[in-house]
């Protein structure tokens, strides 16, 4: 531990020091730990670092109430002139406990928290949720084939969503604002399928421990029809106004680069280590629903620069397409719940007529059902890559232990070593292609 | 009793020197403070190259829940979720912590990834990490007392903190 500490806490700083406070040892060790540099790594940064006379060099604070920094991150920037020599993410801006809240909330009511952490995929965070707590309840085999379907249909147009949500953005952190325009729109088509699904347009606590909540609607295929038929020429449309343009390239190509084994070193997962040309994707190598019956490309990178992770993004959306008219060929009929007394409750026409199953139905949403001792870690690809549940059960109906593996948590450790040496105007787009959600990364 | 029947045939599998149970059809691998850092070495060289994973768990309430394989319990626990690539294999670690030193070494030198985790851990439960390059607080202010996720840090009952406020 340093042993300057900042005035008025007890903790130590959590603050990027300046280089004329730091002996040359602790600026090694500390550069070692910004960038997230091992010992042996960080030895061969030994000479980098002396570089930068120490009255040249300026600490800066970007955000938390930078537009680009997608919410509430900050970060603190090293400059010499425009070059980023140091940088230190800070975050905790949006910490309200959720993980502590989910302590105190049944089973049940969960996914009403759970939901709200990676607000714009919202039905994954509801569906690893639910797998935990299935496989924490053993009955992770027994849920009925429509549910599963439907579960795949809800997560896949979820990350169509978030994914035309980060081309809005990362168009408008560029400069192409027209495509911030275009990304709103086309992302408000999805949220207003889910919003007749499941009556909210987002935290939806649709999917639920043994199945979801109701059942898809009359007409739902025909909606889903209408996306995906005003899609494909849309995104041609993206392609045009992006993909090709010299100026989108330049700004993305070779920016915020990063290899494999760095991404594999720092826990990056998702589109970040797909960039850098390693084929994870969970859907494909570890299967959970019915990923193993449906046909996919999984998209892969080799720069891992800025440009891969968009151009993966952009992609994914076409790949989810082609699942989702593949679960609407094979949706099959039956009950979207399992008839599990244990964990569902009554069908709402029998709570009129029977006094068992109003008591039922009462006890259910107030107690909660039980849930046998144990533990389990539950993972599934979210649109910012591994999304884990760890949930440690102590018998009752309320979660011992209620850990969430955010992926946009460990996303952002790779900013350090991806801003590193560029310029402050790449930072942005670096934030940008790692697309963290901040709700997910402070939680 | 039935725990001696369950230690016994539990204790069937090992890995690295390190006894291997079952939690719902995943594995396990119980290990000790000494051979944590030893351990996660010896299986990231078997492949388990990704760290997805570090987290804390407070046992306060559960003093006398089994382990398993003979574990003496302790009240805080480490919870590591290795990742392997190539095997396409999840792996994790528990660790026992005992209240009056908590603290283990840092994997940061293994799994650079971990940092943060590690850092949160320390946030939320005050289990330090030995060898992490910045042991500071990252998901609370500073300047707050207590780590939130104990079990005996109440929750909305204490007065609101905030940085530099006045009351």
């Amino acid at each position: 531990m340093s042993t300057i500490i900042s005035a008025g806490t007890n903790e130590g700083g959590q603050e990027l020091r300046s280089r004329s406070e730091l002996s040359a040892k602790e600026l090694f060790r500390e550069v070692g730990a910004v960038l997230r540099l091992s010992e042996a790594e960080a030895a061969k940064l030994a000479e980098v670092q002396t570089e930068a006379p120490e009255d040249q060099t300026m600490i800066i604070n970007m955000g938390p109430q930078h537009p680009s920094t997608h919410g509430v991150l900050r970060l603190m920037l090293e400059l010499q002139g425009e070059t980023v020599l140091r940088c230190k993410p800070i975050i905790g801006y949006l910490h309200t406990g959720m993980e502590k809240t989910g302590e105190s909330l049944t089973y049940m009511q969960g996914g009403t928290n759970v939901t709200r952490m990676d607000y714009l995929s919202p039905l994954n965070n509801e569906l690893v949720f639910s797998l935990a707590v299935e496989k924490l309840l053993g009955i992770d085999g027994d849920i009925p084939e429509r549910a599963v379907w439907m579960r795949m249909l809800l997560s896949e147009l979820n990350r169509m969503s978030s994914h035309l949500l980060f081309l809005a953005t990362n168009g408008m952190d560029i400069g192409a604002v027209s495509m911030m325009l275009y990304g709103w729109r086309e992302r408000e088509e999805v949220l207003r399928f889910f919003q007749k699904v499941t009556g909210l347009r987002m935290n939806h606590n649709f999917i639920r421990p043994g199945g979801l909540a109701a059942d898809l609607p009359a007409g739902w295929r025909d909606d889903v029809l209408e996306i995906l038929d005003n899609l494909p020429s849309r995104l041609e449309e993206y392609d045009i106004l992006m993909t090709g343009q010299p100026i989108w390239r330049d700004r993305l190509q070779g920016v915020g680069a990063i290899t494999a084994r760095e991404a594999m070193a720092l826990g990056a997962t998702g589109p970040i280590l797909r960039s850098t040309g390693v084929p994870w994707d969970l859907r494909r190598e570890m299967p959970y629903l019915k990923y193993d019956e449906v046909e996919f490309d999984v998209i892969v990178g080799q720069h891992g620069d800025a440009y891969d992770r968009y151009a993966i993004r952009f992609n994914e959306i076409r790949e989810s397409m082609r699942i989702v008219y593949q679960i609407l060929d094979r949706m099959p009929s039956g009950d979207y719940r399992i008839q599990n007394k244990k964990v569902t409750p009554p069908p709402r026409a029998r709570i009129d007529e029977s006094m068992e199953a109003l008591i039922h139905h009462f006890k259910i949403f107030t107690e909660g059902f039980k849930v046998p001792e144990g533990e389990v870690y539950v993972a599934i690809e979210s649109p910012r890559g591994e999304i884990g549940c760890y949930i440690v059960s102590d018998g009752s109906s309320t979660p011992y232990r209620m850990h969430m593996r955010a992926p946009s948590f460990v996303n952002i450790q790779a900013l350090p070593h991806m801003m590193r040496g560029g310029l402050v105007a790449d930072a942005v787009a670096v934030i940008s292609s790692v697309d963290p959600v901040l709700g997910e990364v402070d939680r | 009793m039935s725990d001696a029947v369950e230690t016994t045939v539990e204790t069937v599998e090992t890995l690295h020197g390190c006894p291997v149970v079952s939690s719902r059809g995943q594995r396990v691998i119980l290990v000790s403070r000494e051979n944590y850092v030893a351990t996660v070495k010896a299986l990231l060289a078997d492949g388990y190259d990704m760290c997805v994973d570090l987290t804390g768990v407070d046992y306060l309430g559960m003093p006398t829940r089994t382990v398993g394989a003979g574990i003496q319990p302790e009240r805080f626990e480490v919870v590591v979720n290795l990742l392997s690539l190539t095997q396409r294999d999840r792996l994790r670690l528990r660790v026992q912590v005992p209240e009056s030193d908590a603290g283990l070494p840092s994997l940061f030198d293994l799994h650079p990834g971990t940092e943060a985790h590690e850092r949160e851990t320390y946030d939320m439960f005050g289990i330090t990490f030995t060898g992490h390059p910045d042991m500071t607080r990252i998901l609370m202010p500073e300047d707050w007392d207590g780590h939130p996720l104990r079990k005996d840090y109440d929750q909305g009952s204490i007065p609101v903190q905030f940085k530099g406020s006045h009351s």
